[in-house]
């Protein structure tokens, strides 16, 4: 039993300010959006609305083709980038997790070198607009990041080699499995746990990425929602101006524009916030591991 | 193992050619992504003409200007500005996160329910989940010009105007410190308790029973025992000190140009230069200067972080 312990009550006053101060921009947000645009206009933002309104989701609505063809596009991107990211990079960490593999510390330091040195953004530009042509198209969101620059292989190599005996790949050898039915059938099954982690670390950096977007992008039915919302934080009547698939006859005076501003971030939250509660754990064991080897 | 002779090498890749194989798609987009790309900074010599069609014959075919590039970026005030606001950023980021993470990780760590524990970290973690474009959104709720929470609730309430924030650049110092704290520090505050938690709670105790007050005990037990992971992750962000969080110092400002004087920073620079002005030359001459001062420094910083902790460092 401690009896040194801290004052329970300063403890949790501290805490619960700082909760506070964490959630208060996502209250506003969410209550701002569901303001009249005449409150909004008399009073601005506040945390309590002077008068309720649906107006914005209302407008929104009838814009719901753009909306969900963006969240189309990031489920795409998700999905596909995080499944091809996470295959790529585990066959890339199991043979340099092998003692055996001939030229394993060249083949080790070129994947190492990617964390200390990079051609910068205008080579890089340059190369998957000029040479591979992915300019406008979804390959552009998806390829850039695939492996995240060689940290995520570090990670997924150091667990093999801790966590995956090396007695059990021998005798599996020895029975006559090839080297891929090891790997498909023995070591990824026990590498579970870590490629649960990364593919979480991979799909939160898909679902959020706005920069490839904004760099590689120019067609907006190509856009992401994160490219949507970036788009529309500047110009809030870019909806509708490109008819995206939404009611284009929607006179632009009426747009209660302050709060569809609003609402939209809140639809782009949403997701994100609904599950959450349900990969937190993951969530936080992911960056555990990420700071301990960088 | 010895491999003496050439045939036994052979041997060798015959035997694990599938293991070799495995390797292909990995090490293929490596090089697109990562190589291809540092052989790519010769264009920081050259004066692109787009008139050559194709990668190569742009590179290629392309005028040798020399350091011409570079000659334009330093003698500029440019070079100086977003090199100034780069390290005065992260240096001021790295000590107030490092500071304010700690304390809350040593808070956390003293709440007895466990439940309440679980329930403020969800809570403080949550900004670090969503996008820089979100919080582009949320700062904007509080700081539009006419509809803002700052400007029509809080500034009010002290009688004082209404502030233009998107228009003065000499806010954006604090606005932008105050915004990486709020987005980071969930994450940071966790990495630091989850070294707290690995302190053996003996210490405690024995300190408990000489009569040392809780004070007393952070200073010297539990501060001096997360010393080295204090150490590691300063000296990793010193590492990277030369890049910024893009999207913080892009999204955050609306990218307004009145607030570039005190927002800009090298990676915005280099997008500007190659987005919005199509300076290629230049563009990528402020990309190499800040991947090769990076290099150095991540150099520097790992063998810092070598000599602490053999364990933690990157080689």
């Amino acid at each position: 039993m401690r009896t040194n312990d801290m004052n329970q009550k300063v403890v949790h006053g501290i805490l619960l300010l700082m909760s506070a101060a964490s959630l208060f921009p996502f209250v506003l947000l969410f209550m701002a959006s569901f303001t009249s645009e005449q409150a909004i206009v008399t009073k601005g933002y506040s945390l309590w609305p002077s008068e309720f309104s649906m107006e914005a989701y209302v407008y929104l609505w009838n814009q719901v083709g753009a909306v969900s063809r963006a969240y189309g596009i990031t489920v795409l991107v998700t999905v596909v980038g995080t499944a091809a990211g996470l295959l790529i990079s585990a066959l890339l960490a199991y043979p340099l997790s092998r003692r055996e593999l001939p030229f394993r510390s060249v083949l080790a330091f070129i994947v190492f070198f990617t964390l200390l040195f990079n051609g910068g953004l205008v080579p890089t530009y340059l190369i998957y607009t000029e040479l591979f042509h992915m300019k406008n198209t979804l390959m552009a969101l998806m390829i850039p990041g695939l492996l995240t620059n060689g940290f995520f292989i570090l990670l997924i190599r150091s667990f093999f080699m801790t966590s995956i005996p090396v007695p059990i790949i021998e005798s599996a050898y020895i029975d006559g499995a090839s080297e891929f039915k090891i790997f498909y059938s023995i070591v990824m099954p026990l590498s579970l746990p870590i490629l649960a982690t990364i593919g979480l670390m991979l799909s939160i950096g898909y679902w959020n990425d706005w920069f490839n977007g904004l760099v590689y992008l120019t067609e907006p039915k190509l856009y992401s929602i994160q490219n949507l919302l970036n788009r529309m934080l500047s110009n809030i009547q870019f909806l509708q101006q490109n008819n995206l698939g939404g009611n284009a006859s929607q006179a632009s005076a009426s747009i209660p524009m302050n709060s569809v501003r609003m609402a939209m971030a809140v639809i782009g939250i949403i997701p994100m916030l609904c599950v959450y509660p349900f990969f937190q754990k993951y969530f936080v064991k992911g960056l555990t591991i990420g700071a301990v080897k960088g | 193992m010895k491999e003496s002779s050439r045939s036994d090498i052979f041997k060798r890749i015959k035997r694990y050619r599938a293991l070799l194989l495995m390797l292909v798609p990995g090490l293929a987009y490596l090089f697109i992504n990562n190589y291809l790309p540092m052989f790519g900074v010769v264009i920081a010599f050259k004066d692109l003409d787009f008139a050559n069609r194709g990668l190569l014959s742009l590179v290629f075919n392309s005028d040798w200007v020399g350091l011409k590039n570079f000659e334009y970026l330093f003698k500029t005030n440019d070079a100086w500005v977003i090199t100034r606001n780069t390290l005065f950023y992260n240096a001021a980021f790295i000590v107030i996160n490092t500071v304010v993470a700690i304390g809350l990780a040593i808070l956390l760590n003293e709440v007895r329910n466990k439940l309440a524990g679980r329930f403020y970290q969800s809570l403080v973690l949550l900004p670090y989940l969503i996008s820089m474009v979100i919080v582009g959104y949320l700062v904007l709720s509080l700081l539009n010009v006419e509809n803002g929470f700052m400007n029509k609730t809080i500034l009010p309430m002290f009688g004082i105007d209404s502030i233009s924030w998107y228009n003065e650049s000499k806010y954006w110092p604090y606005i932008l410190t105050i915004v990486n704290l709020w987005k980071n520090i969930g994450y940071l505050c966790i990495i630091y308790l989850a070294s707290i938690i690995g302190i053996d709670h003996e210490y405690y105790e024995a300190a408990t029973i000489d009569g040392a007050s809780k004070w007393q005990q952070i200073r010297n037990i539990t501060v001096p025992l997360i010393m080295p992971t204090i150490i590691v992750l300063t000296l990793l962000a010193i590492g990277r000190i030369f890049y910024s969080d893009f999207g913080l110092f892009y999204q955050v400002p609306l990218n307004s140009g009145p607030l570039q004087p005190t927002t800009d920073v090298i990676d915005t620079y280099v997008y500007r230069g190659l987005m919005t002005l199509a300076d290629y030359g230049m563009s990528s001459a402020a990309g190499l200067y800040q991947a090769l001062v990076g290099f150095i420094l991540v150099l520097f910083s790992n063998y810092m972080v070598a000599r602490k902790d053999r364990d933690r460092a990157l080689f």
